[in-house]
């Protein structure tokens, strides 16, 4: 068996999520650095896609493990089969998803087999002499970035945040599935899954939005974020909220945005009445253009921003729904769900 | 019932500023607290405490500098019973995995816990590893992203945020809990608890005191290595637009809007 770069993908209900391709393209790049294969790992109860889809993003083979015991995410079990598979197969590296699923499981994988796990990496290359994986990742709230290795233990284990690398499809390519089967031992479990709550289906998890418009204290009270809403509805964005307002019940914590809440990395980020605690600031400033809007002159968020607009939110946010209206209206608002095939 | 609670002590960010040319934290001058969402953790354990009509005993636990004990004292005036202050040079260095080891043979040797709760993650290194790996390392499971907790003798019931909704999971003691802020209030301690705490004499352990061989301490024992550390230029030329100039900022964003953003 040839040296591997394996890849966990994350499936959630029966459909694969874009993390997985964008980790796929990645663990191509850096077989193709290691003269390796492509091995990726999908747990599921149903797929809507063939699991041969991995395969024209660079995949050598598909470990597939269907079984009704990944129905309901059960992470014991996920990080039961997964150690075992790593076992098994020896890969050189791991890349996972820096999702709550891959934050949860790989951790505990990585106690398990004892090796490396650097979280939430922006980076990653092959270092040329000695063939290890390069981790680069941002600490101190993106202050610093910094650059680890794995060069004791194995495999070298990294977790990438969604949307941090681009999805790279090549010409159709086929590979080899291996069904692996889930033993009755793994599936024996001290966590019982009770329930699944989805999200309401008017609110979406925003970290999976290209656009998001956040409010803060600056709003000055709750109904601030009616006015959000309008400009949310404008570009098909999701509502973001800075901790101060999810403390004042202002917007319900899902929407929290920062350190302490979700971090979003959106095309286009809005920066509405928030001030820029470093904590907000660490939870949003990888996203690909920010705008904000602040009375203060010297608010820290306009130093991470690219548009920084200084005035009276109120009288701004109605002004930009008022030209955005006239000026992105005529069809280019194709931010349709397909176009992680693109 | 006996919890543990695992804090660490970071650096207080919630008043550092940006330097606005180089856009890097200004740390001077910043103190230290206790982890904010390990005083959820805290809190959650305190809360299970005055609901049980059986006997609960929390220990709180750190492993970090002398001084750690701070924030070990802290915890008991908030209503921690007992403090375990992991403190030794060898420690010095730890990746996550090193951390947990340390943290994982201490709950080993200082008791058989029902439950451990942790916060999610750390303000300073947000991996949010430890707490998983301390599990992997004691073989129970463990929840993460937890936001609302009931319990009763046998099991703990948790609701998880994940990124599409919520999921409820009831998980059989001894088991390993990391919370998020959502799921309580912290509260404040009382001016006794301050006193007491002051006074009370805190457990310190070494690495002699745990069975850790020694090339799995610290900085030797960490699988991961910092190799390079680099300050990422600001990328970013801000525009800055107010008064009579805003209009014409919103219609040149606009413009940019359609042309990068929408358009692909």
């Amino acid at each position: 068996m040839s040296q591997s770069v394996m890849v966990y993908t994350e499936i959630r209900n029966g459909v694969i999520h874009p993390v997985s391709y964008e980790l796929t393209s990645k663990a191509k790049e850096l077989a193709d650095k290691l003269g390796s294969e492509v091995s990726i790992v999908a747990f599921c109860d149903t797929l809507q896609e063939k699991p041969e889809v991995f395969f024209s993003y660079g995949a050598d083979r598909v470990i597939i493990a269907k079984d009704h015991c990944f129905n309901l995410f059960n992470q014991e079990i996920h990080t039961k089969v997964l150690s075992a598979i790593i076992l098994e197969e020896q890969p050189q590296i791991v890349l996972a998803p820096a999702t709550t699923g891959g934050r949860t499981v790989m951790p505990a994988v990585a106690g398990t087999i004892h090796t490396g796990l650097t979280a939430d990496c922006t980076g990653l290359d092959i270092e040329p002499d000695s063939g290890l994986l390069l981790q680069t990742r941002p600490a101190i709230g993106g202050n610093i970035m910094a650059t680890i290795k794995t060069p004791h233990h194995q495999p070298q284990m990294a977790t990438v945040r969604p949307k941090t690398f681009k999805i790279v499809q090549r010409e159709a390519s086929h590979g080899v599935i291996r069904p692996f089967a889930v033993s009755e031992s793994m599936k024996q479990t001290s966590i019982e899954v009770l329930e699944w709550i989805p999200l309401d289906s008017g609110s979406v998890n925003i970290q999976d939005q290209d656009v998001i418009i956040a409010g803060g204290k600056g709003l000055k009270r709750k109904e601030g974020f009616e006015l959000l809403k309008e400009l949310a509805v404008l570009l098909q964005a999701g509502i973001g909220a800075s901790r101060p307002t999810i403390e004042a019940k202002w917007m319900d914590y899902p929407h929290q945005v920062g350190l302490s809440g979700k971090v979003v990395s959106p095309k286009l980020y809005f920066a509405i009445g928030i001030s820029g605690a470093v904590q907000h600031i660490a939870g949003m400033e990888t996203s690909e253009l920010i705008v904000s809007i602040n009375k203060d002159p010297d608010a820290s968020i306009f130093q991470v921003s690219d548009y920084a607009f200084c005035g009276d939110l109120y009288d701004i946010v109605p002004k930009m729904v008022e030209i955005f209206s006239e000026r992105l209206s005529d069809g280019t608002d194709e931010t349709g769900s397909e176009k992680h095939v693109q | 019932m006996r919890i543990a609670v695992l804090i660490k002590q970071v650096p207080d960010t919630d008043d550092v500023k940006l330097d606005p040319q180089t856009g890097t934290m200004i740390r001077e001058g910043s103190g230290t607290i206790i982890n904010p969402l390990d005083l959820n953790a805290i809190e959650a354990a305190v809360q299970i405490k005055r609901m049980r009509s059986i006997p609960c005993h929390i220990t709180v636990i750190t492993m970090g500098p002398p001084n750690a004990q701070f924030a070990l004292r802290e915890a008991l005036a908030l209503g921690a019973d007992q403090a375990i202050l992991l403190t030794d040079r060898r420690f010095a260095g730890a990746d996550s995995w090193a951390t947990a080891k340390v943290l994982a043979e201490s709950l080993k040797k200082t008791g058989e816990y029902d439950l451990i709760i942790a916060g999610e993650k750390a303000t300073d290194g947000e991996t949010g590893q430890v707490g998983p790996e301390v599990a992997a390392m004691l073989s129970i499971p463990c929840a993460t992203y937890v936001t609302e907790i009931s319990d009763n003798e046998e099991y703990v019931v948790v609701k998880r945020m994940v990124e599409d909704g919520f999921q409820r999971q009831r998980i059989h003691y001894p088991c390993l809990i990391t919370v998020l802020s959502d799921l309580n209030r912290p509260g404040m301690p009382t001016l006794k608890g301050k006193m007491d705490s002051r006074r009370a004499t805190l457990i310190t352990l070494t690495a002699d005191d745990l069975d850790i061989r020694s090339d799995e301490l610290g900085l030797m024992g960490s699988p991961t290595k910092v190799v390079r550390v680099t300050t990422p230029q600001k990328t970013r030329e801000t525009r800055r637009f107010s008064g009579h100039a805003i209009e014409k900022g919103i219609v040149e964003l606009a413009e940019t809007i359609k042309s990068s953003v929408l358009n692909r």
